[in-house]
């Protein structure tokens, strides 16, 4: 393993944003996300949680619900605006008004034609899904207070909807209310205080369960309109439920941070009188849970601690594996730092601004470990607030350090960076070519000349950039032709020569630069691209999937070399696999071409081509080991991969041209103190 | 070499009623509870020992009710048999005889005749295993029946036996061992298991503890060595079982219990608060709090109007559905380790020895009862693992019980230790001790030894402690204090050549104190405070000192860790025999020359009993017992037996009680002495319609004497007027009202009955 004079960087302060609500579509196994600030994230459940799209939020629209119809997303916010998302180009289709006041909730029936959204004004607005667009059709009986929850019966036919104090159930075709079910209020203080129904789940059975602010769970009879059990959960709120697709298990998520599942079991056993029990309960958040859903295996919670937690039922997952352990997803799957690898400048994306930062320079050498004098502290170069109300959605700074870029849903703005000893400035480049309006993903080529930009049409645009300005050169585009249908374009990796690009649809192409033309195609594998790379010298594409697979793909012989076929052969270590973050980039040491450097957020690795692969029996983690072995043994001892656990929560890491190291790190301890103060709760012998 | 057979350790008195849950009769009138060889029967109205059932050979393990007659119990004993008992009159209906240890038994309604057992498998005593089988109980009308028909049902078993429960109407029996929960299902002759893992990343550990099962639901309670309750569900699928966790205790859940409704779970640790949680609403719960030792097993009558609990302290609380205490019956206290020796308080004969912590108990052992607690260091005692608490380590008694010094101390594992010497008064108006004096620096190290003056006139106490030197304390010696009190103070320093005492004794005649410095005795005058002489022994550390007594009282025994036995005689100062044997403890009988000596060798502890004049043991009891013995006391008997057999006569005055390192509390019995017990408990007969309460005791004399003052006035020829006149009133109310034939014939019968007893008498002498 190499020395490495590493910049650790705790300056980005990166805050991701709180989980405001889930929806989990069963057919294409997906969930989708939304967060406070607006933005929604897809996760392949079945692809190890990947986060597959980002659609970028905008100031002033918070999401207060999403729901699938059929493999159509659609979210409500506060705005009073239903949103519907294009998925294939990661950005909002269209708004429709509902003129209702802000939107609480959404829900869609199974059948896929309505959906229904509570409303500030107390009304329940259906609208028709039509093939493109959704339809107003009508009003049901409009209720005093406000609508927070809604569920649709599993037929269709009713809608159960949560208000203040109540509970109201719908028939659909009328219109007009059948059964008002009243929720209690607390005793005490709390008697005075509106109880508010947070959720209400509707079963196909007929019965209503319903979470509410005074710490219940309440099930109810829709015929009879009466309460069956309840179940005192907490003593704050409850704010979500969800229940399973064979509604054998409910899970309710309260405002301490626990997740409570209940249970439909037959009280004794081989008879069929079944009950719903409360059964275990699982304490993974700090915060408040504000969405939780139970998909196939595993039950998903989210809220105010901004992390996404899949928690596994083990009585429902076939064989226990990496992919279905407890999963805790902090940070985006993408990377939010791009690196002058020339010029020392780092560029931080936040959802509504950029920050430029130079490195500090540090003095001397020290041993391996040991921290170094720092000459000159980092300095902040240049705040770049965005304009209008979209939020970022990729940047890049060049190179050289000249150039910077970023995206948004709706423009792309190219800025020059002048630096002159202390004095920065930047401007803007107008008269931008037309494809550059709006791009997925931006990456400058090596030297600084070109500008590559993935449209959203699965090709990527070329532009040569000067000092005059830039200059529309080409498209990149895949050579089958009949792939009109764009997709999102995750990654161009640019190597003078080659560029090659991976899209969400698990392709990667690879194009040759100077003749402009597509070069050929990896083989598609079932999981997802999350990181790549492409050697200086052997021009050898590195891919790393989703499911902590490697590939080594050789672009001359257009096959895959001989270190992958031998990798696939023998297959990964155990401890390699159960890692539970995807690796984020690859890069390669020019000083030792064996070499390859590889990180997710938990540590960092390199691999040695040179060096034989370790099996399962062989100790995966011997740094520690090799450390203690004399000169002689270690090369005996020693395997491909050499890990390093010194950094933790790392967001990036990037090889600089001066052969150091920048890692960003963004403790969670850090995250954990910007967040608002949790629910008070008495601890035990405290 | 004596005879030994004859004579038999046994426990008596004092045995531990908390060893298996205790049961409630189903009409709420009695408790039941093992202790030692014995079933004993309590009342839940007055606290009150009833009578015990006695036959077992060996510690009971065991008990439950019949579930075919709910007047029956089961009782199984280390000795290898169960025992089927009418617990009301006290009747042993029948015994089988299984073979082999029992260690604890269950019964289920849905499987008469058959009984469940755990039994020790294998002999291996490294890994006791256990195993749990079934019993088919042989129909047989004989007394003692062997059964033979044994299916083993599961081996793994824990050695808990609260780990075992029958579930819901008899369909399954659940068990747990470690981190493994089985459950067996009769019909399917399954068994489910499901595993925890040791611990998790929280550091929980999940080890099981105890099982309770749910009367109506299939629903197990487990309690777990972190303190957490888990309700499974569903434990007929290998994976979609489930369970829910509630966590209160914060330490491990020592027994769990269902209502027989079902509508509440118990749940008991070593908080000693009892803790009822709704079944269903899981976070409703209530508290019983400060019942004291930790709790141990409960138990609930099948009313449900009432709950047992018994506790670490050797005591059973019955407490009513309300949650209210209405009952506690108190048995010998038995801590971890008795710091202070085993004594008799001269004034109530009861044996006093450590209680509760910071208190000294007084337990008549005559009457198997606790007496009192009395409280030396009178601070709050803390339930709570590692905290460092005043426990009292020495008291000693003197001749005429007027007088009691204790020593406290804190602080044995930290270097600052901190003690007291509190000197208590007898005070005959409220009759109990009552606090003279306390020292709170007698010394300047710890208090190795402390004893009385024995002579009647001047009560003296001498202390020895590790800062080598013994101090002698006196009454009032002080001058200028003029109250009317007399406070405590020191009289005389002593100390020899620097070195630490070991011992200290006062001779019979508390003309002589010997005190022990590591390898010398010296010996002093208590008068004049003038070192007599000093007696060298071969090397060896001196560890017990003792006089003799009456005749002996010239000789002076000391053992030394160098396991010699030796014996001074004091008028020529010279060494009058010894002999190599380990004595861990020596004790002289106060009321005769015999001197007991326990040596323990290889494992086992023997007992020797000598005079002093002669170095041939009177008697010698190979293997009493397999641990050390460190603490014993001869008790006075009330009546003295007049055996004239060699060997059991040194039991004639005194009987020798001693405290193995089990905390069992082991006495020698004579064969006279059981014979004479057994006759009085075969003539024992209740009338069965009324509790043997004190108040009935009392009656029953009164009405005995009555009849014996009718029998002596009157003729012979009023007896049979009694007996069939009673006769014909027992079949009356005895037969059950469903099968009693017609009124009007009953009450011609009635009236037939007192006029045939005239024509009796009548009839009689025209013959």
């Amino acid at each position: 393993m190499g020395e490495f004079k590493v910049h650790r960087v705790r300056f980005f302060d990166y805050m991701p944003s709180g989980i405001r609500a889930l929806a989990f579509n069963r057919d294409i196994e997906r969930i989708a996300v939304a967060r406070m600030d607006g933005s929604v994230e897809v996760f392949h459940c079945s692809d190890r949680f990947f986060q597959e799209k980002i659609i970028p939020g905008r100031e002033q629209c918070g999401i207060e619900g999403l729901s699938w119809v059929g493999e159509r997303l659609f979210s409500a916010g506060l705005n009073g605006g239903i949103t519907e998302y294009d998925l294939t180009n990661q950005k909002v289709k269209y708004t429709v008004d509902a003129y209702g006041g802000p939107i609480w909730t959404i829900a869609g029936n199974q059948q896929g034609t309505h959906l229904a959204v509570g409303c500030e004004d107390g009304t329940v607005k259906l609208f028709e899904v039509n093939e493109d667009k959704i339809q107003f059709e009508r009003n049901l009986d409009r209720q005093k207070s406000r609508i927070i929850s809604l569920s649709w019966h599993p037929s269709g036919s009713k809608i159960a909807a949560g208000m203040m104090d109540m509970i109201q159930i719908f028939n659909v075709e009328t219109g007009h209310s059948v059964h008002r079910l009243l929720a209690d209020r607390g005793v005490g203080t709390s008697r005075s205080k509106e109880c508010v129904v947070w959720s209400v789940v509707y079963l196909s059975d007929g019965t209503i369960i319903s979470g509410d602010s005074v710490g219940m769970v309440k099930l109810w009879d829709d015929q009879t309109g009466t309460l069956i059990k309840s179940h005192n959960v907490t003593k704050c709120d409850v704010l979500a439920l969800s229940v399973s697709q064979n509604e054998d298990s409910l899970v309710a998520g309260t405002s301490e941070g626990t997740v409570v599942q209940f249970q439909f079991i037959s009280m004794v056993l081989g008879k069929d009188d079944k009950e719903w029990v409360r059964t275990r309960t699982f304490k993974n958040h700090t915060h408040d849970i504000r969405a939780v859903a139970e998909i196939t295996t595993a039950v998903v919670s989210g809220g105010m601690d901004a992390q996404l937690v899949v928690r596994p039922l083990l009585d429902k997952v076939e064989v226990r594996s990496a992919a279905s352990a407890l999963r805790k997803i902090h940070f985006p799957h993408r990377r939010l730092v791009s690196c002058a690898r020339k010029s020392g400048l780092m560029l931080f994306q936040y959802p509504g601004h950029l920050e430029l930062w130079r490195l500090g320079e540090s003095e001397g050498k020290g041993m391996p470990g040991s921290s170094l004098f720092v000459k000159r502290n980092p300095e902040k170069l240049l705040h770049l607030k965005v304009k209008g109300e979209d939020h970022i959605r990729c940047s890049a700074v060049s190179p050289c350090g000249e150039w910077i870029v970023y995206s948004t849903a709706s423009s792309l703005r190219l800025y020059r960076l002048h630096c002159d000893n202390n004095n920065v400035s930047i401007t803007k480049i107008s008269k931008l070519p037309m494809v550059l309006s709006s791009a997925n993903q931006l990456c400058f080529s090596s030297d600084s000349s070109h500008l590559f930009s993935a449209s959203t049409q699965s090709s990527v645009h070329l532009v040569s950039l000067s000092q005059s300005g830039c200059k529309f050169v080409g498209t990149l585009k895949p050579k089958s032709g009949e792939r009109t249908i764009g997709f999102g374009v995750l990654h161009i990796i640019e190597d003078g020569k080659w560029l090659a690009s991976a899209n969400s649809d698990h392709e990667v192409h690879i194009y040759n630069l100077q003749t402009r033309k597509a070069h050929c195609t990896v083989p598609v594998y079932s999981s997802a691209v999350t990181a790549m790379g492409i050697h200086p010298t052997t021009n050898c594409l590195f891919m790393m999937y989703a499911d902590q697979q490697m590939c080594e793909y050789s672009i001359e012989q257009k096959q895959y070399t001989d270190w992958s076929r031998m990798v696939q052969r023998k297959g990964l270590h155990r401890f390699w696999m159960e890692r539970d973050t995807p690796c984020l980039n690859v890069m390669f040491n020019p000083q030792h071409p064996s070499h390859v450097i590889l990180h997710d957020t938990y540590m960092l690795c390199i691999i040695d081509q040179s060096l034989p692969l370790p099996d399962d029996k062989t100790q995966f983690y011997n740094q520690l080991t090799l450390k203690s072995l004399p000169e002689e043994q270690r090369k005996s001892h020693s395997h491909a991969f050499k890990v390093c656990k010194t950094f933790k929560d790392i967001l990036c890491v990037e090889l600089m041209s001066d052969q150091s190291l920048v890692v960003v790190e963004r403790p969670l301890e850090d995250v954990a103190s910007q967040l608002p103060a949790p629910i008070k709760q008495k601890k035990f012998a405290t | 070499m004596v005879e030994t057979s004859d004579i038999r350790v046994v426990r008596c008195g004092g045995s531990k009623v908390n060893l298996t849950p205790p049961i409630i009769s189903s009409d709420s009138r009695f408790v039941l509870c093992t202790s030692g060889d014995l079933v004993k029967v309590y009342s839940t109205r007055t606290e009150e020992w009833l009578h015990s059932l006695q036959g077992h050979t060996n510690q009971v393990t065991g008990i439950t009710l019949n579930p075919a007659n709910h007047l029956q119990v089961y009782s199984c004993s280390v000795d290898g048999t169960v025992k089927l008992w009418d617990f009301i009159d006290g009747i042993l209906i029948k015994t089988f005889v299984i073979g082999c240890p029992l260690f604890a038994i269950y019964v289920s309604e849905k499987h008469t005749g058959v009984l469940f057992l755990h039994v020790s498998m294998a002999t291996d005593s490294k890994n006791e295993c256990f195993q749990l089988v079934s019993v088919h109980l042989p129909k047989s009308a004989e007394q003692e029946v062997e059964a033979k028909e044994m299916s083993a049902v599961s081996s793994h078993i824990s050695k808990n036996p609260s780990c075992t429960a029958f579930g819901r109407g008899g369909e399954y029996i659940a068990f747990a061992r470690h981190l493994q929960l089985n459950v067996y299902f009769f019909r399917k002759q399954k068994t489910y298991s499901f595993s925890l893992k040791a611990t998790d990343k929280k550091g929980a550990k999940n080890a099981f503890t105890c099982i309770a099962c749910h009367p109506t639901d299939d629903c197990i309670a487990t309690g777990h060595e972190d303190g957490k309750i888990r309700l499974w569900r569903n434990f007929i699928h290998k994976k979609e079982y489930t369970y829910s966790t509630q966590h209160w205790h914060h330490n491990a859940v020592n027994t769990l219990c269902f209502t027989p409704e079902g509508t509440h779970l118990l749940s008991g640790g070593i908080e000693s608060v009892l803790v009822q949680w709704q079944y269903g609403a899981d976070n409703r719960k209530e508290f019983l709090p400060r019942l004291g030792g930790s709790i141990l097993h409960i138990s609930a009558s099948s009313d449900g109007q009432l709950f047992c609990t018994s506790h670490s302290d050797n005591k059973i609380t019955v407490i009513e559905s309300s949650f209210k205490v209405c009952g506690v019956i108190q048995g010998l206290v038995k801590g971890d380790a008795v710091l202070t020796d085993l004594m008799i308080d001269p004034r109530s004969k009861a044996l006093v020895l450590n209680g509760k912590p910071g208190h000294l108990q007084f337990y008549s052992l005559l009457r198997d009862k606790h007496l009192y607690n009395l409280d030396i260091v009178q601070q709050e005692y803390i339930y709570e693992a590692g905290l460092d608490q005043f426990e009292v380590v020495k008291a000693a008694f003197d001749i005429k019980g007027s007088w009691l010094a204790t020593v406290e101390e804190r602080g044995k594992k930290s270097s600052d230790l901190e003690f007291f010497l509190k000197l208590w008064a007898f005070d005959e108006r409220t009759q109990s001790f009552v606090l003279n004096t306390t020292i709170t620096a007698a010394h300047t190290d710890r208090i190795i030894s402390m004893c009385f003056s024995s002579s009647e006139e001047t009560t003296m106490l001498v202390t020895a402690a590790e800062d080598s030197q013994f101090k002698a304390w006196c009454q009032g010696a002080d001058a200028d204090t003029q109250q009317d009190q007399n406070f405590w103070s020191c009289d005389f320093v002593g100390s020899y050549h620097k070195l630490n005492p070991t011992n200290c004794s006062f001779s019979a005649d508390s003309s002589l104190l010997a005190v022990s410095f590591q390898e010398v005795i010296t010996i002093w005058s208590p008068d004049t405070w003038e070192m007599l002489t000093t007696l060298c022994q071969p090397p060896g550390v001196i560890r017990d000192l003792c006089f003799g007594r009456l005749s002996c009282s010239k000789y002076l025994l000391g053992t030394t860790t160098k396991n010699l036995l030796c014996c001074w005689n004091l008028l020529t100062c010279e060494l009058e025999w010894s002999t190599s044997v380990d004595v861990s403890k020596l004790q002289p009988d106060p009321f005769s020359e015999n001197v007991a000596a326990f040596s323990y060798q290889s494992k086992h502890t023997d007992l020797f009993v000598f005079k002093p004049s002669e170095p041939r043991p009177l008697f010698t009891n190979k293997n009493v017992c397999s641990e050390k013995v460190h603490r014993a006391v001869f008790v006075p008997r009330e009546e003295p037996l007049n055996s004239c057999d060699e060997s059991t006569q040194w039991l004639n005055r005194s009987q020798l009680y001693f405290l193995t390192q089990n905390m069992d509390l082991l006495t020698f019995s004579t064969a006279t002495e059981e014979d004479r017990m057994l006759s009085s408990s075969k003539q024992l007969v209740i009338d069965d319609s009324v509790a043997v309460t004190p108040f009935y005791l009392l009656l029953g004399k009164h009405r005995q004497q009555q009849q014996k003052l009718n029998t002596q006035s009157h003729p012979v020829s009023d007896k049979p007027q009694q007996t069939q006149g009673s006769v014909t009133i027992k079949e009356l109310l005895h037969t059950p009202a469903h099968v009693l034939p017609a009124a009007s014939v009953l009450c011609s019968m009635f009236v037939n009955s007192f006029l045939i007893s005239n024509t009796g008498v009548q009839q009689d002498p025209l013959r």
